[in-house]
């Protein structure tokens, strides 16, 4: 009986203190394979996206937004596909857009990503758009522009003076545009909503990586923020409302395969702990 | 006297700092923003101190052949590299942008998305249903990671809608999730004014190096 | 005879006007916009603000809203009664509500509020004259003015308690206790201690925190002789960290034995700092690892290569999303105000430990004030919780 029992016993105990590296494996595997072979699941989207939609859908053309986008080449398979498709949705409705990058590894690509969404719906530049660029210390600087973007920015990124930019007559701070709609991976979020939302009564709307969003429902509850996407999937849920798939739409396979596999890991890894401790007595 | 003068300036900003935010007046407001401000030098000044301890560090290990010194001799190159190309040819200049677009930013994406690999290997060897309480946080855990993804609806799209994965997911997410953080979060409050407080006071003084004695 | 004149006369009179009313209602597109369309407009300082600000309220009459306010509304400024009038702003027809800032203080501003639609203008409704000025006080802000003297006063109380002898109860925290085994553990190895203080800026106080636990450890590890590593993220914070170390070196008795090139700066760059970080991990194989400060993403990926290494680990952070994180990877872990507790726990200073007794009564309140709110919104009298609501 002990015999018999002895390489059960090896194998649970085997199986708990597996070589970390086999995980990574069938990770990177599970990643990798919806990516050639695209299932399509279904995205339900939640009210939480559909509230940044219903508002930004009920404004009409000439209206401003402020999205200021503050993602790095990190976190930028996360967040690019969420700030495209909120830049089409405002773009295709001849929305204007003023633009902030505070996070410094992220300047050139929210610049880019602005030019490359306003060109595809001919959008102009000081018309339709605005790109304020960078300054350090975000929170000072979300502080100045409650008072009036020319404070910590007397010229955009491109070295333009505000005043000189047709779009930004007569727009002096947050009470000049209809929503805020932060696009954020950093800490600096919570300075949007202390700031911009608290001090200055803007109204927010936030997008963030998916791990942040949990952080957040508790501002989404106390109505500090009108609406939440959370990463990959909010994104998805974005662009399933526009109606233009994108990345974030077949990244769902990907998404839905890998957390799967994950709590097939957390089932086996229990599963094995058991049976092991059962074995010892 | 070198401890006193700081913890003079500190007591005297703290207070009033701490009832600035009760004067919204335009004065009160640009000498907060000036003080903002004088933070914003410091802080840029002090990079300079920084790279100088970078320099410092990385140029002993090449003098004294330390292990991996070859590593130092790439970390002082890039330095100086892409803030000569950043200083000399501006922001917009091709090979600055080259560097950042296919240098920098595969090799910090990489590293984020090190955290899959990592989540699934820490996973595995952490959540188990040793007590009740750990039990319902891998369930909650379990409930979430699949109910936020589209094969949540598939798994559970027939079950009555209290039932399915997605809408336990979002009750988790509002109620629990809400009620824990802002608990949590009134404590951090209450710890981080009690901490100023201190430095205000004059009781916590580590911040000036040793024990602050 | 006349009257039959009379009545045809006004039969073709009532006819040509019916045409003409008819033709004209099918040909005239033009919307037929009120000639008041708005009404009641009232302009009032911005409250509690830095000055600069005006705002104007209005109401639009029935007909506007039964048709769909199709139009816009726009705001013409002057500072003379006579003008000349500015653009201001343009609302949607909807708007009910204008801020106007970028204003001088204590200058007489007038306002005409003009209703458009599809290019036909109402006649300018002259709304009146409002003069933007900055408060001294906050209004909004009554009730954390009261809860922080409250506060305040509660703690200078058990600090003052604390000083004339009483003696607090203090809870163990396994974290803090366990800092000195595993100093211990690295003397043994002859291994150095990591010492990670986050990538927090010195003015965040899980920094400030950060710096007490790195007094206490460098302390311990030049006592032990035992080297100590720290890499920073912020170059203030790099230079607070030199002084610590310095100090606590000089207070144990052996300033020779430290070396500034122990506590340096990396970069001010997440993953890149990460990576720097696992590479003096992997490399330095450091028995003990502390993190202790703000973290975000990088948190799990420092702690895995930590636990892969074998390194005991200890963290401490308030940032709630990564507690989780270190939980699973570390040994120990210092949650929220655990961390900013550590000073007081480390020093054992009945002063200390007051402020902590503070921070306790301060949830009761706080619990008391949440129960309180839920009753009274259950029973209908929301103003008590409305009355929290800061601006």
């Amino acid at each position: 009986m002990n015999q018999q029992q002895m390489p059960s016993e090896g194998f649970w105990s085997r199986l708990i203190n597996i070589d970390r590296r086999w995980i990574y494996l069938v990770i990177g595997i599970v990643v990798f394979i919806p990516i050639l072979f695209p299932i399509g699941l279904p995205v339900q989207v939640t009210k939480e996206v559909q509230n940044v939609y219903d508002r930004i859908d009920s404004l009409k053309a000439g209206s401003i937004i402020m999205i200021p986008m503050e993602y790095d080449p990190a976190t930028m398979a996360e967040l690019q596909p969420m700030a495209y498709a909120i830049l089409r949705h405002c773009f295709s409705k001849g929305i204007k857009v003023i633009s902030t990058a505070l996070q410094i590894e992220g300047v050139t690509i929210i610049k880019n990503d602005l030019e490359l969404i306003a060109a595809e719906y001919g959008r102009k530049y000081g018309e339709d758009y605005v790109f304020l660029g960078y300054k350090p210390y975000p929170g000072i600087v979300i502080l100045n522009m409650g008072e009036d973007f020319r404070k910590p920015f007397p010229r955009d990124y491109y070295g333009n003076l505000l005043d000189s930019l047709p779009m930004m007559a007569g727009v002096y701070n947050y009470s000049s545009c209809a929503m805020i709609v932060n696009i954020n991976a950093t800490s600096g979020v919570d300075y949007w909503i202390n700031y911009a939302h608290t001090r200055y009564g803007a109204p927010l709307a936030i997008g963030v990586t998916a791990v942040m969003a949990t952080d957040y429902y508790a501002f989404l509850s106390s109505n500090q923020i009108f609406g939440l996407i959370g990463g990959l999937k909010g994104a998805a849920e974005y662009e399933k409302l526009i109606n233009h798939p994108g990345l974030a739409m077949r990244a769902m396979d990907v998404q839905s395969i890998a957390h799967s596999v994950i709590v097939i890991f957390i089932i086996v890894g229990n599963i094995a702990y058991f049976s092991s401790r059962k074995k010892k007595g | 006297m070198k401890r006193e003068i700081p913890l003079l300036i500190v007591l005297v900003f703290g207070v009033f700092m701490a009832f600035q935010y009760f004067v919204p007046h335009r004065i009160s407001s640009n000498i907060y923003q000036e003080f903002n401000n004088w933070t914003i030098i410091i802080g840029i000044f002090t990079m300079v101190i920084g790279i100088a301890s970078l320099l410092s560090v990385h140029y002993s290990k090449i003098r004294f052949r330390k292990e991996g010194w070859g590593y130092s001799f790439v970390t002082i190159i890039s330095l100086i590299g892409m803030a000569g190309l950043g200083l000399f040819g501006g922001m917009e200049n091709d090979l600055f942008i080259h560097f950042y677009r296919f240098g920098l930013s595969p090799v910090t994406a990489t590293m984020f998305a090190l955290l899959a690999f990592f989540i699934a290997s820490a996973a595995y060897r952490a959540f188990r249903a040793r007590t009740v309480l750990s039990t319902l946080l891998l369930l909650a855990a379990v409930i979430v990671m699949l109910g936020r993804v589209p094969i949540g609806e598939i798994i559970s799209g027939w079950l009555p809608e209290p039932l399915q994965l997605s809408k336990i997911s979002e009750f988790l997410l509002y109620v629990p999730n809400t009620a824990a953080k802002r608990t949590i979060y009134i404590g951090v409050g209450l710890g981080v004014a009690a901490v100023s407080l201190k430095i205000i006071l004059g009781i916590e003084r580590t911040w000036l190096g040793g024990d602050g004695k | 005879m006349r009257l039959a004149i009379g009545l045809a006369a006004s039969l073709f009179l009532l006819s040509v006007t019916a045409v003409a009313e008819i033709s004209g209602a099918a040909l005239d597109t033009t919307p037929a916009i009120p000639s008041n369309p708005i009404k009641n407009c009232r302009i009032t300082d911005k409250p509690n603000d830095v000055g600069g600000a005006l705002t104007l309220e209005w109401e639009l009459v029935p007909s506007i809203s039964a048709a769909g306010y199709a139009g816009e509304i726009a705001i013409y400024r002057s500072t003379a009664a006579e003008g000349p009038y500015e653009l201001a702003a343009t609302l949607p027809g909807n708007a009910l509500r204008y801020e106007d800032s970028g204003l001088k203080d204590h200058v007489c501003y007038y306002y005409r509020l003009i209703y458009i639609e599809e290019g036909i203008e109402s006649a300018a409704f002259e709304a009146g004259s409002g003069v933007a000025a900055g408060q001294w006080f906050h209004t909004g802000r009554i009730p954390i003015l009261i809860l922080m003297l409250l506060f305040s006063a509660t703690a200078v109380f058990f600090i003052k308690r604390a000083r004339s002898g009483y003696t607090f109860k203090v809870r163990p925290i396994a974290g803090i206790n366990a800092v000195d085994e595993a100093i211990g553990r690295a003397t043994e190895m002859g291994r150095p201690i990591l010492y990670v203080p986050g990538l927090g800026t010195a003015a965040d106080v899980a920094t400030i925190a950060a710096f007490t636990i790195l007094a206490r450890v460098a302390r311990k590890t030049a006592e032990y002789n035992t080297r100590v590593i720290v890499p920073n993220y912020d170059p203030v914070v790099m230079t607070v960290c030199q002084e610590v170390v310095r100090e606590a070196y000089s207070a144990a008795g052996k300033p020779d034995l430290y070396d500034p090139k122990d506590v340096f700066y990396v970069t001010q760059d997440q993953f890149p700092y990460t990576a720097a970080v696992n590479g003096i991990i992997l490399r330095e194989k450091t028995a003990t690892n502390f993190y202790m400060g703000m973290f975000y993403a990088e948190s799990l990926v420092l702690a895995e290569t930590g636990f892969v290494a074998g390194s005991i680990q200890i963290a401490g952070t308030d940032q709630l999303v990564q507690i989780p994180f270190f939980v699973c990877a570390c040994d120990f872990v210092l949650m929220g105000e655990e961390l900013y507790a550590a000073s007081a726990y480390l020093s054992k200073e009945p002063q200390q430990l007051g402020t902590l007794k503070a921070q306790d009564w301060g949830k009761v309140t706080i619990a008391a004030l949440i129960i309180i709110g839920t009753i009274f919104a259950t029973f209908g009298w929301k103003s008590f919780a409305a009355w929290f609501n800061v601006g």
